[in-house]
Protein backbone atom coordinates (compact mmCIF):
# COMPACT_ATOMS: atom_id res chain seq x y z
CA UNK A 1 0.00 0.00 0.00
CA UNK A 2 1.46 3.15 -1.29
CA UNK A 3 1.94 5.51 1.80
CA UNK A 4 0.50 8.85 0.35
CA UNK A 5 -2.50 10.25 -1.63
CA UNK A 6 -2.77 12.72 -4.35
CA UNK A 7 -4.37 15.56 -2.97
CA UNK A 8 -5.57 18.22 -4.94
CA UNK A 9 -7.28 21.68 -3.95
CA UNK A 10 -9.60 23.22 -6.69
CA UNK A 11 -10.64 26.57 -6.33
CA UNK A 12 -12.66 28.96 -9.04
CA UNK A 13 -9.48 30.96 -10.09
CA UNK A 14 -7.01 28.29 -10.20
CA UNK A 15 -5.42 24.73 -8.89
CA UNK A 16 -4.20 25.88 -5.98
CA UNK A 17 -3.11 22.17 -4.15
CA UNK A 18 -1.74 19.16 -5.63
CA UNK A 19 0.62 17.45 -4.00
CA UNK A 20 1.71 13.81 -2.37
CA UNK A 21 0.05 13.95 1.41
CA UNK A 22 0.68 11.09 3.96
CA UNK A 23 -2.31 12.62 6.19
CA UNK A 24 -4.75 15.23 5.92
CA UNK A 25 -7.74 16.97 8.39
CA UNK A 26 -10.44 18.10 6.70
CA UNK A 27 -13.71 19.80 8.13
CA UNK A 28 -16.56 18.11 6.76
CA UNK A 29 -20.02 19.58 7.40
CA UNK A 30 -20.84 17.12 9.70
CA UNK A 31 -17.44 17.37 12.00
CA UNK A 32 -12.98 17.05 11.09
CA UNK A 33 -12.00 14.08 8.80
CA UNK A 34 -8.37 12.81 9.39
CA UNK A 35 -7.68 10.67 6.03
CA UNK A 36 -5.13 8.65 5.29
CA UNK A 37 -4.15 6.75 2.17
CA UNK A 38 -6.21 3.87 1.55
CA UNK A 39 -9.36 5.61 2.70
CA UNK A 40 -12.94 4.70 1.39
CA UNK A 41 -14.41 6.08 -1.00
CA UNK A 42 -16.97 9.62 0.44
CA UNK A 43 -18.41 12.18 -0.65
CA UNK A 44 -18.63 15.09 1.75
CA UNK A 45 -19.88 18.68 1.82
CA UNK A 46 -17.35 21.30 3.36
CA UNK A 47 -17.73 23.31 6.21
CA UNK A 48 -15.97 26.73 6.84
CA UNK A 49 -12.69 25.43 8.64
CA UNK A 50 -9.20 24.36 8.86
CA UNK A 51 -7.41 22.00 6.05
CA UNK A 52 -3.90 20.43 7.81
CA UNK A 53 -2.10 17.97 5.52
CA UNK A 54 1.47 16.50 5.61
CA UNK A 55 3.46 16.74 2.63
CA UNK A 56 6.90 15.06 2.90
CA UNK A 57 7.22 15.98 6.13
CA UNK A 58 6.31 19.24 6.71
CA UNK A 59 2.60 20.50 7.56
CA UNK A 60 0.62 22.57 5.65
CA UNK A 61 -2.29 25.00 6.90
CA UNK A 62 -5.08 25.87 5.09
CA UNK A 63 -8.56 28.18 5.20
CA UNK A 64 -11.43 27.00 3.79
CA UNK A 65 -15.11 28.24 3.41
CA UNK A 66 -17.76 25.93 1.57
CA UNK A 67 -16.32 23.38 -0.89
CA UNK A 68 -16.82 19.49 -2.02
CA UNK A 69 -14.56 16.65 -1.31
CA UNK A 70 -14.20 13.31 -3.21
CA UNK A 71 -11.73 10.84 -1.35
CA UNK A 72 -10.88 7.84 -2.83
CA UNK A 73 -8.21 5.16 -1.39
CA UNK A 74 -6.07 6.61 -3.40
CA UNK A 75 -6.60 10.37 -4.37
CA UNK A 76 -8.54 13.54 -2.57
CA UNK A 77 -9.81 16.05 -4.51
CA UNK A 78 -11.43 18.91 -3.18
CA UNK A 79 -13.45 21.60 -4.81
CA UNK A 80 -13.10 24.66 -2.55
CA UNK A 81 -14.98 28.13 -2.91
CA UNK A 82 -12.48 30.05 -1.14
CA UNK A 83 -9.55 28.39 -0.12
CA UNK A 84 -6.13 30.29 1.20
CA UNK A 85 -2.52 29.40 2.56
CA UNK A 86 -1.70 31.70 6.03
CA UNK A 87 0.55 34.06 3.70
CA UNK A 88 -2.37 34.70 1.54
CA UNK A 89 -4.68 35.80 4.20
CA UNK A 90 -5.10 39.67 4.24
CA UNK A 91 -5.07 39.84 7.94
CA UNK A 92 -6.56 43.50 8.35
CA UNK A 93 -9.71 42.63 6.17
CA UNK A 94 -9.97 39.54 7.84
CA UNK A 95 -9.81 41.64 11.47
CA UNK A 96 -12.56 44.32 9.79
CA UNK A 97 -14.89 41.48 8.52
CA UNK A 98 -14.67 40.10 12.06
CA UNK A 99 -15.41 43.29 13.88
CA UNK A 100 -18.18 44.16 11.51
CA UNK A 101 -19.92 40.56 12.20
CA UNK A 102 -19.55 40.77 15.71
CA UNK A 103 -21.31 44.19 15.64
CA UNK A 104 -24.35 42.99 13.83
CA UNK A 105 -24.73 40.03 15.61
CA UNK A 106 -24.44 42.58 18.70
CA UNK A 107 -27.32 44.91 17.22
CA UNK A 108 -31.05 44.82 17.59
CA UNK A 109 -32.19 45.13 14.37
CA UNK A 110 -35.05 42.84 13.46
CA UNK A 111 -33.64 43.51 9.72
CA UNK A 112 -30.25 41.70 10.62
CA UNK A 113 -29.84 38.52 8.89
CA UNK A 114 -28.00 36.63 12.50
CA UNK A 115 -26.93 33.45 9.95
CA UNK A 116 -25.27 35.44 7.50
CA UNK A 117 -23.24 37.65 10.12
CA UNK A 118 -22.69 34.47 11.66
CA UNK A 119 -20.91 32.86 8.70
CA UNK A 120 -19.48 35.68 8.42
CA UNK A 121 -17.70 35.85 11.66
CA UNK A 122 -16.91 32.23 11.64
CA UNK A 123 -15.05 32.61 8.16
CA UNK A 124 -13.34 35.77 9.53
CA UNK A 125 -12.01 33.69 13.00
CA UNK A 126 -10.64 30.77 10.44
CA UNK A 127 -9.11 33.43 8.47
CA UNK A 128 -7.01 34.62 11.19
CA UNK A 129 -6.35 31.60 13.04
CA UNK A 130 -4.74 30.24 9.96
CA UNK A 131 -2.84 33.40 9.56
CA UNK A 132 -1.39 32.76 12.58
CA UNK A 133 0.47 29.39 11.73
CA UNK A 134 2.68 31.80 8.80
CA UNK B 1 -0.94 73.36 -52.83
CA UNK B 2 -0.76 72.49 -49.76
CA UNK B 3 2.64 74.17 -47.55
CA UNK B 4 4.99 71.76 -47.64
CA UNK B 5 5.51 72.16 -43.72
CA UNK B 6 1.83 72.01 -42.76
CA UNK B 7 1.80 68.58 -44.38
CA UNK B 8 5.95 67.42 -42.93
CA UNK B 9 3.68 68.60 -39.68
CA UNK B 10 0.30 66.69 -39.94
CA UNK B 11 2.87 63.47 -40.82
CA UNK B 12 4.20 63.93 -37.49
CA UNK B 13 1.28 64.18 -35.80
CA UNK B 14 -0.35 60.58 -37.27
CA UNK B 15 3.03 59.14 -36.27
CA UNK B 16 2.54 59.82 -33.04
CA UNK B 17 -0.82 59.00 -33.00
CA UNK B 18 0.43 55.90 -34.69
CA UNK B 19 2.74 54.82 -31.92
CA UNK B 20 0.27 55.40 -28.84
CA UNK B 21 -2.25 52.96 -31.16
CA UNK B 22 0.58 50.10 -31.35
CA UNK B 23 1.21 50.36 -27.86
CA UNK B 24 -2.02 50.01 -26.91
CA UNK B 25 -2.32 47.26 -29.54
CA UNK B 26 0.60 45.37 -27.55
CA UNK B 27 -0.87 46.04 -23.88
CA UNK B 28 -4.27 44.46 -25.07
CA UNK B 29 -2.76 41.82 -26.42
CA UNK B 30 -0.69 41.16 -23.08
CA UNK B 31 -3.82 41.30 -21.28
CA UNK B 32 -5.77 38.92 -23.55
CA UNK B 33 -3.47 36.53 -23.08
CA UNK B 34 -3.43 36.50 -19.27
CA UNK B 35 -7.41 36.85 -19.41
CA UNK B 36 -7.21 33.31 -21.66
CA UNK B 37 -4.85 31.89 -19.02
CA UNK B 38 -7.01 32.84 -16.14
CA UNK B 39 -10.28 31.40 -18.23
CA UNK B 40 -8.02 28.18 -18.44
CA UNK B 41 -7.16 28.12 -15.13
CA UNK B 42 -10.87 28.69 -14.00
CA UNK B 43 -11.85 25.25 -15.95
CA UNK B 44 -11.23 22.72 -14.05
CA UNK B 45 -13.63 23.88 -10.78
CA UNK B 46 -16.16 24.75 -13.26
CA UNK B 47 -16.54 21.42 -15.04
CA UNK B 48 -15.79 19.35 -11.74
CA UNK B 49 -18.94 20.97 -10.05
CA UNK B 50 -20.97 20.08 -13.13
CA UNK B 51 -19.90 16.63 -13.12
CA UNK B 52 -20.75 16.64 -9.58
CA UNK B 53 -24.40 17.87 -10.00
CA UNK B 54 -24.86 16.07 -13.26
CA UNK B 55 -24.02 13.13 -11.50
CA UNK B 56 -26.81 14.14 -8.20
CA UNK B 57 -28.98 14.11 -10.60
CA UNK B 58 -29.34 10.64 -11.20
CA UNK B 59 -28.92 9.97 -7.93
CA UNK B 60 -31.18 12.25 -5.99
CA UNK B 61 -34.76 12.37 -6.34
CA UNK B 62 -34.65 15.56 -8.15
CA UNK B 63 -38.08 14.91 -9.74
CA UNK B 64 -41.30 14.19 -8.74
CA UNK B 65 -41.92 10.44 -9.60
CA UNK B 66 -45.50 11.64 -10.44
CA UNK B 67 -46.03 14.18 -12.41
CA UNK B 68 -42.20 14.36 -13.48
CA UNK B 69 -41.41 17.67 -12.31
CA UNK B 70 -38.15 19.14 -10.71
CA UNK B 71 -38.75 19.92 -7.22
CA UNK B 72 -36.35 22.41 -6.63
CA UNK B 73 -36.89 25.73 -7.20
CA UNK B 74 -34.03 26.51 -9.50
CA UNK B 75 -35.48 24.19 -11.78
CA UNK B 76 -39.10 24.49 -12.18
CA UNK B 77 -39.97 26.69 -15.21
CA UNK B 78 -42.99 29.03 -14.22
CA UNK B 79 -44.51 31.59 -16.43
CA UNK B 80 -42.27 34.63 -17.12
CA UNK B 81 -43.46 37.97 -15.82
CA UNK B 82 -40.85 38.98 -14.01
CA UNK B 83 -37.39 38.86 -15.69
CA UNK B 84 -33.59 40.39 -14.87
CA UNK B 85 -31.25 40.46 -17.42
CA UNK B 86 -27.79 40.82 -16.55
CA UNK B 87 -25.94 42.87 -19.29
CA UNK B 88 -22.06 42.37 -19.03
CA UNK B 89 -20.06 44.98 -21.33
CA UNK B 90 -16.71 46.90 -21.05
CA UNK B 91 -15.51 49.53 -18.52
CA UNK B 92 -13.83 51.39 -20.96
CA UNK B 93 -13.94 52.37 -25.00
CA UNK B 94 -11.75 52.17 -27.67
CA UNK B 95 -12.49 48.69 -28.28
CA UNK B 96 -14.45 48.81 -31.69
CA UNK B 97 -18.00 48.06 -31.64
CA UNK B 98 -17.43 46.17 -28.72
CA UNK B 99 -19.53 48.04 -26.39
CA UNK B 100 -22.21 49.29 -29.08
CA UNK B 101 -22.43 45.46 -30.43
CA UNK B 102 -23.97 44.19 -26.76
CA UNK B 103 -26.07 47.15 -26.27
CA UNK B 104 -27.44 46.43 -29.73
CA UNK B 105 -28.31 43.14 -29.06
CA UNK B 106 -29.86 44.44 -25.27
CA UNK B 107 -32.41 46.46 -27.34
CA UNK B 108 -33.08 43.89 -29.39
CA UNK B 109 -33.18 41.54 -26.33
CA UNK B 110 -35.76 44.01 -24.59
CA UNK B 111 -37.84 44.35 -27.95
CA UNK B 112 -38.27 40.28 -27.91
CA UNK B 113 -39.98 39.99 -24.40
CA UNK B 114 -42.91 43.40 -24.61
CA UNK B 115 -45.07 41.98 -22.30
CA UNK B 116 -42.53 41.48 -19.51
CA UNK B 117 -41.10 43.27 -17.20
CA UNK B 118 -37.56 43.63 -16.89
CA UNK B 119 -34.61 44.42 -14.27
CA UNK B 120 -31.61 45.30 -15.18
CA UNK B 121 -28.30 44.50 -13.96
CA UNK B 122 -25.28 46.48 -15.36
CA UNK B 123 -21.73 45.49 -15.29
CA UNK B 124 -19.68 47.41 -16.91
CA UNK B 125 -19.54 51.68 -17.23
CA UNK B 126 -20.43 51.55 -20.81
CA UNK B 127 -23.54 49.02 -19.83
CA UNK B 128 -24.78 51.63 -17.64
CA UNK B 129 -24.33 54.59 -19.15
CA UNK B 130 -26.00 53.30 -21.92
CA UNK B 131 -29.32 51.68 -19.92
CA UNK B 132 -29.18 54.96 -17.62
CA UNK B 133 -30.00 57.85 -20.88
CA UNK B 134 -32.87 55.12 -21.80
CA UNK B 135 -34.36 53.55 -18.65
CA UNK B 136 -34.95 54.83 -14.62
CA UNK B 137 -33.51 53.59 -12.08
CA UNK B 138 -35.47 51.01 -9.44
CA UNK B 139 -36.52 52.66 -6.66
CA UNK B 140 -33.92 52.37 -3.79
CA UNK B 141 -34.59 49.61 -1.09
CA UNK B 142 -34.69 50.42 2.53
CA UNK B 143 -31.37 49.73 4.21
CA UNK B 144 -29.57 47.07 2.65
CA UNK B 145 -27.21 44.95 4.80
CA UNK B 146 -24.68 46.29 3.10
CA UNK B 147 -21.22 44.75 4.33
CA UNK B 148 -19.04 47.53 3.36
CA UNK B 149 -16.99 45.38 1.04
CA UNK B 150 -16.18 46.79 -2.32
CA UNK B 151 -17.81 45.69 -5.60
CA UNK B 152 -20.23 43.62 -3.62
CA UNK B 153 -23.75 43.40 -4.53
CA UNK B 154 -26.10 43.54 -1.60
CA UNK B 155 -27.57 40.65 -0.43
CA UNK B 156 -31.44 41.75 0.94
CA UNK B 157 -33.54 40.22 3.54
CA UNK B 158 -36.46 37.97 2.66
CA UNK B 159 -38.91 39.74 4.43
CA UNK B 160 -38.69 42.82 2.52
CA UNK B 161 -41.58 43.94 0.10
CA UNK B 162 -40.37 45.40 -3.12
CA UNK B 163 -41.37 49.04 -4.12
CA UNK B 164 -43.18 49.52 -7.19
CA UNK B 165 -41.53 49.31 -10.32
CA UNK B 166 -40.22 52.56 -11.87
CA UNK B 167 -41.19 51.74 -15.60
CA UNK B 168 -41.36 48.48 -17.58
CA UNK B 169 -37.52 48.59 -17.52
CA UNK B 170 -35.54 49.80 -14.66
CA UNK B 171 -32.24 49.47 -14.12
CA UNK B 172 -31.40 47.31 -10.31
CA UNK B 173 -28.22 47.59 -10.04
CA UNK B 174 -24.87 48.58 -11.70
CA UNK B 175 -21.47 47.59 -10.95
CA UNK B 176 -18.14 49.44 -12.16
CA UNK B 177 -14.54 48.31 -11.97
CA UNK B 178 -15.07 45.24 -10.94
CA UNK B 179 -13.73 43.92 -14.73
CA UNK B 180 -10.01 45.11 -13.98
CA UNK B 181 -9.90 41.63 -11.45
CA UNK B 182 -12.70 39.13 -12.00
CA UNK B 183 -13.18 38.17 -8.67
CA UNK B 184 -15.54 34.86 -7.97
CA UNK B 185 -16.31 36.56 -4.66
CA UNK B 186 -18.52 39.39 -6.77
CA UNK B 187 -20.10 36.60 -8.99
CA UNK B 188 -21.19 34.42 -5.99
CA UNK B 189 -22.34 37.68 -4.40
CA UNK B 190 -24.56 38.21 -7.54
CA UNK B 191 -25.61 34.85 -7.82
CA UNK B 192 -27.17 35.09 -4.43
CA UNK B 193 -28.16 38.01 -4.28
CA UNK B 194 -30.07 36.33 -7.87
CA UNK B 195 -31.44 33.39 -6.50
CA UNK B 196 -32.97 35.43 -3.39
CA UNK B 197 -35.15 36.97 -5.60
CA UNK B 198 -35.75 34.25 -7.92
CA UNK B 199 -36.65 31.66 -4.85
CA UNK B 200 -39.02 34.80 -3.41
CA UNK B 201 -40.86 35.15 -6.74
CA UNK B 202 -40.09 38.53 -7.63
CA UNK B 203 -38.56 37.40 -10.70
CA UNK B 204 -39.30 34.23 -12.95
CA UNK B 205 -36.52 34.25 -15.19
CA UNK B 206 -32.62 35.40 -15.07
CA UNK B 207 -30.48 35.99 -18.54
CA UNK B 208 -26.97 37.22 -18.79
CA UNK B 209 -26.46 39.05 -21.84
CA UNK B 210 -21.86 38.67 -22.69
CA UNK B 211 -19.52 38.20 -25.68
CA UNK B 212 -19.01 34.47 -25.27
CA UNK B 213 -14.79 33.84 -25.87
CA UNK B 214 -13.86 30.42 -26.75
CA UNK B 215 -11.18 31.74 -28.56
CA UNK B 216 -10.13 34.83 -30.92
CA UNK B 217 -12.20 33.00 -33.67
CA UNK B 218 -15.01 31.14 -31.86
CA UNK B 219 -16.55 34.32 -30.12
CA UNK B 220 -20.37 35.88 -30.33
CA UNK B 221 -22.88 37.41 -28.56
CA UNK B 222 -25.28 35.46 -26.61
CA UNK B 223 -28.01 35.92 -24.19
CA UNK B 224 -28.10 32.53 -21.58
CA UNK B 225 -30.40 32.14 -19.69
CA UNK B 226 -29.22 31.36 -15.87
CA UNK B 227 -32.48 30.74 -14.29
CA UNK B 228 -34.78 28.30 -14.38
CA UNK B 229 -32.00 25.60 -15.06
CA UNK B 230 -33.21 23.58 -17.96
CA UNK B 231 -30.63 20.90 -17.88
CA UNK B 232 -27.06 20.97 -15.93
CA UNK B 233 -24.25 21.23 -17.89
CA UNK B 234 -26.30 22.66 -20.97
CA UNK B 235 -26.52 26.08 -21.97
CA UNK B 236 -29.35 27.76 -22.64
CA UNK B 237 -28.93 30.02 -25.57
CA UNK B 238 -31.97 32.25 -25.99
CA UNK B 239 -30.49 34.66 -28.71
CA UNK B 240 -27.20 34.39 -30.16
CA UNK B 241 -25.31 36.72 -32.83
CA UNK B 242 -22.66 35.53 -34.70
CA UNK B 243 -20.05 38.02 -35.53
CA UNK B 244 -19.47 39.09 -39.64
CA UNK B 245 -16.60 37.27 -42.27
CA UNK B 246 -15.21 40.34 -42.09
CA UNK B 247 -14.77 41.09 -38.52
CA UNK B 248 -13.66 37.77 -38.07
CA UNK B 249 -10.88 38.24 -41.40
CA UNK B 250 -9.68 41.14 -38.46
CA UNK B 251 -9.35 39.49 -35.56
CA UNK B 252 -7.04 36.78 -37.45
CA UNK B 253 -5.05 39.42 -38.86
CA UNK B 254 -4.80 41.35 -35.63
CA UNK B 255 -4.43 37.83 -33.63
CA UNK B 256 -1.52 36.95 -35.85
CA UNK B 257 0.67 40.71 -35.70
CA UNK B 258 0.22 40.65 -31.59
CA UNK B 259 1.33 36.72 -31.57
CA UNK B 260 -1.71 35.98 -29.73
CA UNK B 261 -2.85 32.30 -30.21
CA UNK B 262 -5.46 31.79 -33.09
CA UNK B 263 -7.25 28.35 -30.49
CA UNK B 264 -8.76 27.49 -28.02
CA UNK B 265 -5.89 26.12 -25.70
CA UNK B 266 -5.76 21.48 -25.78
CA UNK B 267 -8.36 21.06 -22.37
CA UNK B 268 -8.56 17.32 -23.22
CA UNK B 269 -6.50 16.38 -20.31
CA UNK B 270 -8.01 18.45 -17.50
CA UNK B 271 -11.37 17.95 -18.94
CA UNK B 272 -11.21 14.27 -18.99
CA UNK B 273 -9.99 13.95 -15.30
CA UNK B 274 -13.07 16.19 -14.45
CA UNK B 275 -15.61 14.70 -16.32
CA UNK B 276 -14.78 11.43 -13.91
CA UNK B 277 -15.03 13.37 -11.02
CA UNK B 278 -17.32 12.22 -7.75
CA UNK B 279 -18.49 9.38 -11.09
CA UNK B 280 -16.61 6.72 -10.36
CA UNK B 281 -18.33 3.43 -10.27
CA UNK B 282 -17.49 2.35 -6.54
CA UNK B 283 -19.23 2.67 -4.01
CA UNK B 284 -19.15 6.32 -2.21
CA UNK B 285 -20.03 6.93 1.15
CA UNK B 286 -22.03 9.93 1.17
CA UNK B 287 -21.71 12.30 4.12
CA UNK B 288 -24.35 13.75 3.34
CA UNK B 289 -27.98 12.74 1.72
CA UNK B 290 -27.47 13.70 -2.28
CA UNK B 291 -30.39 15.77 -1.69
CA UNK B 292 -28.52 18.12 0.29
CA UNK B 293 -25.53 18.05 -1.60
CA UNK B 294 -27.35 18.86 -4.47
CA UNK B 295 -28.84 21.48 -2.82
CA UNK B 296 -25.71 22.64 -1.49
CA UNK B 297 -24.52 22.86 -4.98
CA UNK B 298 -26.39 24.28 -7.17
CA UNK B 299 -26.54 28.17 -6.00
CA UNK B 300 -22.60 27.86 -6.31
CA UNK B 301 -23.37 26.53 -10.05
CA UNK B 302 -24.83 29.30 -10.68
CA UNK B 303 -22.06 31.75 -9.06
CA UNK B 304 -19.47 29.78 -11.44
CA UNK B 305 -21.49 30.54 -14.56
CA UNK B 306 -21.85 34.24 -14.01
CA UNK B 307 -17.86 34.22 -13.45
CA UNK B 308 -17.27 32.39 -16.42
CA UNK B 309 -19.69 35.39 -18.39
CA UNK B 310 -17.26 37.89 -16.51
CA UNK B 311 -14.32 36.09 -17.90
CA UNK B 312 -15.00 35.65 -21.23
CA UNK B 313 -16.42 39.02 -21.77
CA UNK B 314 -13.02 40.25 -20.24
CA UNK B 315 -10.99 38.14 -22.69
CA UNK B 316 -13.39 39.16 -25.69
CA UNK B 317 -13.44 43.03 -24.31
CA UNK B 318 -9.63 42.70 -24.81
CA UNK B 319 -9.24 41.15 -28.33
CA UNK B 320 -11.69 43.57 -29.52
CA UNK B 321 -9.49 46.26 -28.09
CA UNK B 322 -6.59 44.74 -30.09
CA UNK B 323 -8.67 44.24 -33.06
CA UNK B 324 -9.40 47.86 -33.39
CA UNK B 325 -5.89 48.88 -32.02
CA UNK B 326 -4.64 46.95 -35.21
CA UNK B 327 -7.11 48.48 -37.91
CA UNK B 328 -5.91 52.07 -36.04
CA UNK B 329 -2.44 51.56 -36.70
CA UNK B 330 -3.12 50.46 -39.97
CA UNK B 331 -4.99 53.14 -41.25
CA UNK B 332 -2.34 55.83 -39.42
CA UNK B 333 0.05 54.08 -41.75
CA UNK B 334 -1.73 54.48 -45.07
CA UNK B 335 -2.44 58.36 -44.33
CA UNK B 336 1.34 58.49 -43.42
CA UNK B 337 1.65 57.06 -46.91
CA UNK B 338 -0.38 58.71 -48.78
CA UNK B 339 0.27 62.32 -46.89
CA UNK B 340 4.30 61.51 -47.52
CA UNK B 341 2.98 60.97 -51.65
CA UNK B 342 1.14 64.37 -51.22
CA UNK B 343 4.32 66.47 -49.40
CA UNK B 344 6.62 65.09 -51.79
CA UNK B 345 4.66 66.22 -54.58
CA UNK B 346 4.15 69.71 -53.24
CA UNK B 347 7.87 69.82 -52.54
CA UNK B 348 8.87 68.94 -56.38
CA UNK B 349 6.18 71.46 -57.37
CA UNK B 350 7.89 74.01 -55.74
CA UNK B 351 11.35 73.14 -56.74
CA UNK B 352 9.58 72.87 -60.81
CA UNK B 353 8.38 76.49 -59.84
CA UNK B 354 11.73 77.68 -59.17
CA UNK B 355 13.54 76.63 -61.93
CA UNK B 356 10.83 78.00 -64.42
CA UNK B 357 11.13 81.46 -62.38
CA UNK B 358 15.03 80.90 -62.88
CA UNK B 359 14.88 80.41 -66.70
CA UNK B 360 12.53 82.49 -67.34
CA UNK B 361 14.62 85.30 -65.67
CA UNK B 362 17.34 84.46 -67.89
CA UNK B 363 15.85 84.18 -70.63
CA UNK B 364 14.30 87.64 -70.90
CA UNK B 365 17.61 89.32 -70.10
Amino acid sequence: MANTFQLEIVTPSRLLVKDAAEEAQIPGLSGYLGILPGHAPLITELAVGVITYKASGATHTLSVAWGFMEVLPDKVTILAETAERPQEIDVERAQKAKERAEQRLKSSDPQTDYTRAEDALQRAETRLNVAKEK
Amino acid sequence: MANVLDIRRRIRSVVNTRQITKAMKTVSAAKLRRAQEGALAARPYSQMLTTVLKSLVSRADIYDPVTGLPRHPLLAERPEKNILLIVVTGDKGLAGAFNTNILKMVSKFIESKPDQNIDVECIGRKGRDFMRRRYPLAPERPAAAADGEAGVAPVHSDTEVAPPRAGRVQIAGEYIGVLGKVDHNFANTLSQNVIGRYTRGEIDGVYILFNEFKSVIAQRLVAERLLPIKEIGEVDIQMAEEASLEERKQRIEAAKSAGVGLRPADTSVLDEAAAHFATLPVDYIYEQKPEQLFEGILPKYIGIEIFHALLESVAAEHAARMTAMDAATINASDMIDSLTLIMNRARQAKITKEIIEIVSGAAAQ
